[in-house]
């Protein structure tokens, strides 16, 4: 098959995105307002100071001189030191990271799980009753905002029923998992809705298919068909649309890691960015980019191997 | 004569839209052991519903009534797990369309394999034995390749071919053939026939073919059956219908024939176009096209009537077209 070169073309198609990845955040964080030496010496601070601070860390040179310089450590993995947290970047986000990527994993995982088998019932029992609990109890979840159904969540089986933590990460995997029950099912809900949707619609579009009907001629089981002929050639368009959404789904962990008091990298990105953190917003704008290119690789991955007509 | 029937299909109706539109109406046939019966009309006249009723095989908008008899049950009432059995194990359905029939996502060899999964005892590696054997038995050259490759990277004689090779996995004893060839050159369709003939010999199965192509009937089929309008109008012997044809139908169809070695004749081809489903006329749905139509053609659906063993004909003025002659 095709697949190798396929991938090798698609890896070497990342290389352009980064460097476009690296030149936005360098001009971005340069068009912030304030300037970092105000922001390490207070707003009263003397011009001689100010200076120090800016060659220290490498401002007063030109812009393509600064650039170069940037590039160069990123691409060596320093990114520079956090001027409140006095760490190593490239240390907080190692610290951080992992607790978002975990929360949008289990989320993602959430809502594949409640939207395949509920596209399914809904796209087979098509206008009827089933089909349109499913489809209001999705236009609720859809509707509601990430923050209001998390707390809803917090304080119904937080709070009231003690099921789970009301925040916090816990110690241990499994603890980590047991407390990032809550907010991934809040995260997870509205991507539910929205795959839901478009697999029960893809289901609809394949179901009546000639190859389908060909594979109900030859004799096969219906959970054979379902699964083989329907479900894969349905989950093409779903698979493109998830990958799209992981970008939503992190923007939205920046949200649930405020309301479930969640030490990952949303709230490191929140407080940096209120603490003026130049270094640490780069870093982490950098990371996270890089993260969703990845799952945008790996969507076309899976794509390539759900219908081999794509890598080509 | 006295042989029993493989198939016997009694009074099978086939409705769309909640019965509003009947696609097949009131169709009844027989095929014998090792028998090719030809389905025959125009486009449009019900013949791939007409198989697909037989298979069960309608969406949810159609509702099929009557009788399917095979090997003493009835397909129409019989149970899902039954009907599996009997789907792509005894009675097969090669599909009229090789580009959208076979599974795009899929390999060959999987949707091959399925099939013998689900009607042998097989194991895994007799499977791809006989697997990489039916793509041979078809003709398709470098099997053991090609078995890996998808859809997309056949051509559609090749992917007719394939869908031949799925048909014939579960040694089926009829085998329903919706225009195997339509779409296909010249040269590969007689290769195709010739194969399913070859195999009718072979295995000694039973075919209902389809076709538009009443030379394709003429060269392979024992019997024939036209259809229009969702009825089938006459039946009988190829050598009987086409020498004395005696639905003025049928014989507008023979005389739209080209003719080895002479241009197609357009003096007999039939004025006009068959009727949508909404639209069939009242009384004879043929009568709005037909040269031989009178009064009672107008008021009343004629009824198939035998004229001899095996040879019925629905014409009330079929002594004038018998009379009248082949066109061919
Ligand atoms: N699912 C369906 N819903 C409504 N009408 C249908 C459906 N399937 C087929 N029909 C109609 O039934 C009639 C018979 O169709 P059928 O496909 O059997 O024709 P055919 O004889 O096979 O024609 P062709 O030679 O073009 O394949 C047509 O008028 C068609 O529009
Ligand atoms: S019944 Fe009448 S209209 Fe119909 S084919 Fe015979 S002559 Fe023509
Ligand atoms: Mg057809």
């Amino acid at each position: 098959m095709h697949l190798a070169s396929f991938i090798v073309r698609r890896l070497l198609q990342l290389i352009p995105t980064l460097l476009f990845i690296l030149i936005v955040v360098f001009v971005l964080v340069r068009l912030l307002p304030g300037d970092p030496a105000s922001a390490i010496l207070g707003d009263r601070a003397l011009d001689a100071d100010v200076e120090r601070i800016n060659r220290e860390l490498g401002l007063d040179r030109s812009l393509p001189v600064q650039f170069a310089v940037f590039a160069k450590s990123v691409a060596t993995g320093n990114l520079g030191n956090s001027i409140h947290l006095k760490l190593p970047v490239a240390e907080l986000i190692a610290a951080r990271l992992p607790i978002t990527i975990l929360l949008t994993v289990m989320a993602a995982l959430i809502a594949v799980l409640f939207a395949v088998p509920l596209a399914f019932v809904a796209a087979l029992r098509r206008g009827r009753a089933a089909d349109s609990v499913v489809r209001g109890a999705f236009q609720v979840g859809l509707s509601m905002p990430v923050f209001y159904l998390g707390l809803i969540l917090l304080t119904v089986f937080g709070a009231r029923l003690g099921w789970f933590p009301v925040g916090g990460y816990g110690d241990g995997f499994l603890d980590h998992l047991y407390h990032l029950f809550l907010p991934a099912l809040t995260l997870a809900l509205s991507l539910s809705a929205i795959l839901m949707r478009n697999l029960r619609a893809a289901i609809i579009g394949v179901i009546d298919a000639e190859y389908v009907q060909f594979a109900r001629a030859k004799g096969l089981r219906p959970r054979l068909i379902l699964s083989r002929h329907v479900l894969r050639n349905a989950l093409i368009s779903t698979v493109a649309l998830f990958g799209l959404s992981i970008g939503t789904l992190l923007g939205g962990a920046v949200i649930t890691e405020t309301v479930f008091a969640i030490p990952g990298a949303g709230r490191l990105m929140v407080d940096s960015i209120y603490g003026r953190d130049y270094p640490v917003v780069q870093g982490l704008t950098i990371a996270l980019a890089v993260l969703v290119s990845l799952t945008f690789l790996l969507t076309d991955l899976v794509q390539a191997w759900l219908d081999p007509r794509v890598a080509r | 004569m006295t042989q029993a029937p493989a198939l016997e299909v009694r009074n099978l109706t086939t409705t769309f839209a909640g019965g509003r539109l009947t696609a097949v109406n009131d169709v009844s046939f027989t095929v014998l052991p090792g028998e090719v019966l030809g389905l025959v009309g125009e486009s449009g006249s019900g013949k791939s519903v007409t198989l697909r009723s037989i298979m069960r095989l309608l969406p949810a908008s159609g509702a099929v009534s009557g009788h399917v008899r095979w090997q003493g049950r009835d397909i129409l009432t019989m149970s899902d797990a039954d009907l599996r059995g009997v789907r792509g194990g005894q009675i097969s359905m090669i599909f009229q369309e090789p580009m959208t029939a076979l599974n795009p996502v899929l390999p060959v060899f999987t949707q091959i394999e399925e099939n013998l999964k689900a009607h042998t005892d097989l194991d895994r590696a007799a499977r791809a034995a006989r697997a990489r054997d039916l793509m041979d038995l078809v003709g398709i050259p470098d099997a053991a390749r090609r078995l890996k490759e998808y859809p997309h990277q056949f051509s559609g004689g090749m992917r007719q071919r394939v869908m031949i090779a799925i048909a014939l996995a579960g040694n089926p004893t009829l085998l329903l053939a919706d225009e195997p060839t339509t779409a296909l050159d010249v040269t590969i369709q007689d290769q195709i026939l010739k194969l399913i003939l070859d195999l009718r010999d072979e295995l000694s199965m039973s075919v209902v073919l389809v076709t538009h192509d009443l030379g394709v009937v003429a060269a392979t089929c024992d019997r024939i059956a036209v259809m229009y309008a969702g009825r089938i109008v006459e039946t009988g012997t190829v050598r009987d219908v086409f020498a004395q044809p005696a639905h003025a139908y049928t014989r507008g169809l023979l005389g739209s024939v080209p003719h080895a070695g002479t241009e197609r004749s357009m003096l007999l081809s039939i004025e006009g176009t068959p009727p949508p489903l909404d639209r069939i006329p009242a009384g004879c749905a043929f009568n709005p096209r037909c040269d031989f139509a009178t009064g009672p053609c107008r008021a009343r659906v004629p009824v198939l009537e035998d004229l001899a063993p095996g040879r019925s004909v629905a014409c009330f003025n079929r002594t004038a077209v018998t009379a009248a002659g082949s066109p061919v």
